[in-house]
């Protein structure tokens, strides 16, 4: 079964929860852990996996071939995303902008356009223990995360349990890596940010008629308005993570937390059995 | 006019709660809340709407079902996997590309505009603020981005704002990138762990990569001596200027949790740490 562990909200526990959940279960049963979050991956700081050589990911871009173009714009014209453009005697493609559609090519009357590759990151796997462990790095200054996301699926191996960590927020990237999950479950925090955010991650869940479970971590601040909207809206609170300076301290030297404290074992083994549950 | 983007890598270590001290403590700014995805800037301030609109930045694949001939020229140029084997477009995955407008042959597809978010134009206690919330899976956070920051100059300049301060998204792609260009000013803020040292390495490659100076915030700093030693080794190294460590404080919830910046609470530490931070900054940057 995949499950994805996502946030409306940054910095809420994702890594957190996915990085136990994996060692857990990874006990048990075959086990892959995918980071989706490939501006900020940081699963590997706590898995320590040995990776293999990385591969490139990459989106088709246009190039013109100034000999055939007659400057009749109409690659210019089809392009939704203002990458191309006539100026004066020459044709100027603007790499950021470009989606990789290949419009451009099927309208081009002389077929002067033909494309190459341009690198928008790298995708790395590896073994981390028993666990499958694969994520993607974005390279600096690119602006599209969801075909690294794509690929990183793509190419992820049949195991029992595969557990994708979400990248932050609610946008394209987010629809990119639930896509075709089974479950997932959403860990907010209990301030008046957390909630705000989770009610834009059940929007997404709803959205994509996933099952969903929440993790409230650093709980203990008093604030019930979290366990009170998911009460309303029938979400199931799968665990709740105590604010706890040792549990902080553990997380800031990027330990995993069932290794350290082992008697958080038990509650992960729960949280994944209670993650079964909600999806048979 | 001086523009200050707010910007981590990592989530969740308190852009938000620092550009609410910036615009708390520095007057004549305009405020642009930017995190379009997860949009909070205005539970602190509970801004006073004065003018909303809806953005239309992207387009979705629509088919004339008596015209299509079922011949799957669309499913083959999609490059999206957004045409699945019986034809049915998927429109969270559709790109709004068009592709398959030109490759039908018998004109069967369109572009639609969809509505992908929504903008706010209002006035805090002390100062005009803009804001977005982008819809559920939409991918033009970017380009929305874009839309407020134009806005937010156009009041700067009608009301001589001197300072735009923008609170940016965690990561460093599409949002983040829209934030960050045609800055003056980044300010990255940062906690004490192995992930927060890890993705201000990236965003630090980021804002440099165009080119904008960059100041650093140690947030919740005592969370653990020996990585915020580390950070600070790093930023040293990198000639990254520290403006200042805060202490991890509870009361810095509580001030949010009632609309409040923490630096209106006298007695938080952290609150006065952080305006401490910002008149360091602006020593720094007039």
């Amino acid at each position: 079964m995949k499950i994805a562990v996502a946030s409306g909200k940054g910095g809420t526990g994702k890594t957190l929860v996915a990085v136990n959940l994996a060692s857990v279960v990874a006990f048990e049963r075959p086990t892959a852990l995918v980071d989706c979050d490939v501006e900020a991956p940081n699963d590997h700081l706590f898995m320590k996996p040995t990776l293999g050589v990385p591969k490139p990911v990459c989106k088709r871009v246009p190039v013109i071939d100034e000999e055939r173009c007659t400057l009749c714009g109409a690659c210019s014209e089809a392009c939704e995303f203002g990458a191309i453009a006539v100026i004066r005697n020459r044709v100027m493609v603007f790499d950021e902008l470009c989606h990789g559609c290949g419009r451009c090519g099927l309208v081009c009357p002389s077929d002067a356009i033909r494309e190459i590759d341009h690198p928008l990151g790298v995708i790395e796997r590896g073994m981390a223990g028993d666990i499958a462990f694969g994520h993607g790095r974005l390279h600096i200054g690119e602006a599209m995360a969801s075909p690294i996301i794509a690929e990183l699926k793509r190419t992820t191996p049949e195991r029992d349990w595969v557990i994708l960590d979400a990248p932050p927020g609610t946008a394209c990237s987010v629809i990119t890596t639930l896509h075709g999950v089974d479950g997932v479950l959403l860990v907010t925090e209990p301030t008046p940010f957390g909630l705000h955010d989770l009610r834009a991650a059940v929007g997404v869940v709803r959205t994509l008629e996933l099952r969903a479970g929440v993790v409230i971590n650093r709980e203990g601040t008093g604030d019930e308005d979290v366990e009170r909207y998911c009460q309303d809206e029938g979400l199931p609170i799968l665990l709740r993570i105590p604010f706890d300076r040792r549990i902080a301290e553990v997380g800031a030297e990027a330990r995993v937390l069932v290794d350290a404290l082992p008697e958080w074992r038990d509650h992960f083994a729960k949280l994944a059995r209670d993650a079964e549950d909600l999806i048979a | 006019m001086k523009r200050i983007v707010f910007l981590s890598g990592k989530g969740g270590t308190g852009k938000t709660t620092l550009a609410s001290v910036f615009a708390r403590c520095v007057e004549d700014v305009t405020v642009v809340d930017a995190d379009v995805d997860a949009a909070n800037l205005h539970l602190v301030f509970r801004p006073e709407i004065e003018e909303t609109g809806i953005y239309r930045g992207s387009s979705v694949a629509v088919r004339d079902d008596e015209a299509c001939t079922g011949c799957g020229r669309c499913r083959e140029v999609c490059r999206f996997d957004a045409i699945d084997a019986d034809l049915e477009i998927d429109p969270l995955a559709c790109e709004g590309c068009g592709a398959c407008v030109t490759a039908c042959p018998v004109d069967a597809l369109r572009l639609v505009e969809r509505p992908s978010g929504e903008w706010y134009v209002g006035r805090a206690a002390r100062h005009p603020m803009v804001g977005a919330e982008l819809y559920p899976g939409e991918e033009v956070s970017g380009k929305l981005v874009s839309v407020i920051r134009e806005k937010a100059d156009q009041i700067a300049k009608d009301e001589g704002s001197k300072r735009i301060a923008i609170d940016g998204s965690p990561g460093i792609g599409c949002p983040v990138i829209a934030s960050t260009t045609g800055t003056q000013v980044a300010v990255l803020v940062t906690e004490p762990s192995r992930s927060g040292l890890h993705d201000l390495e990236r965003i630090l490659g980021v804002v440099r990569h165009f080119g904008v100076p960059a100041y650093l915030i140690l947030n919740k700093a005592d969370l653990s001596e020996s990585l915020a030693e580390e950070i600070e080794a790093y930023a040293g190294r990198e000639g990254l200027p520290l403006l200042g460590r805060i202490p991890y404080d509870e009361r810095v919830l509580a001030s949010l949790r009632v609309g409040r910046s923490p630096s209106d609470d006298p007695e938080s530490p952290a609150g006065r740490a952080m305006a401490e931070a910002i008149a360091a900054l602006m020593e720094e940057i007039g």
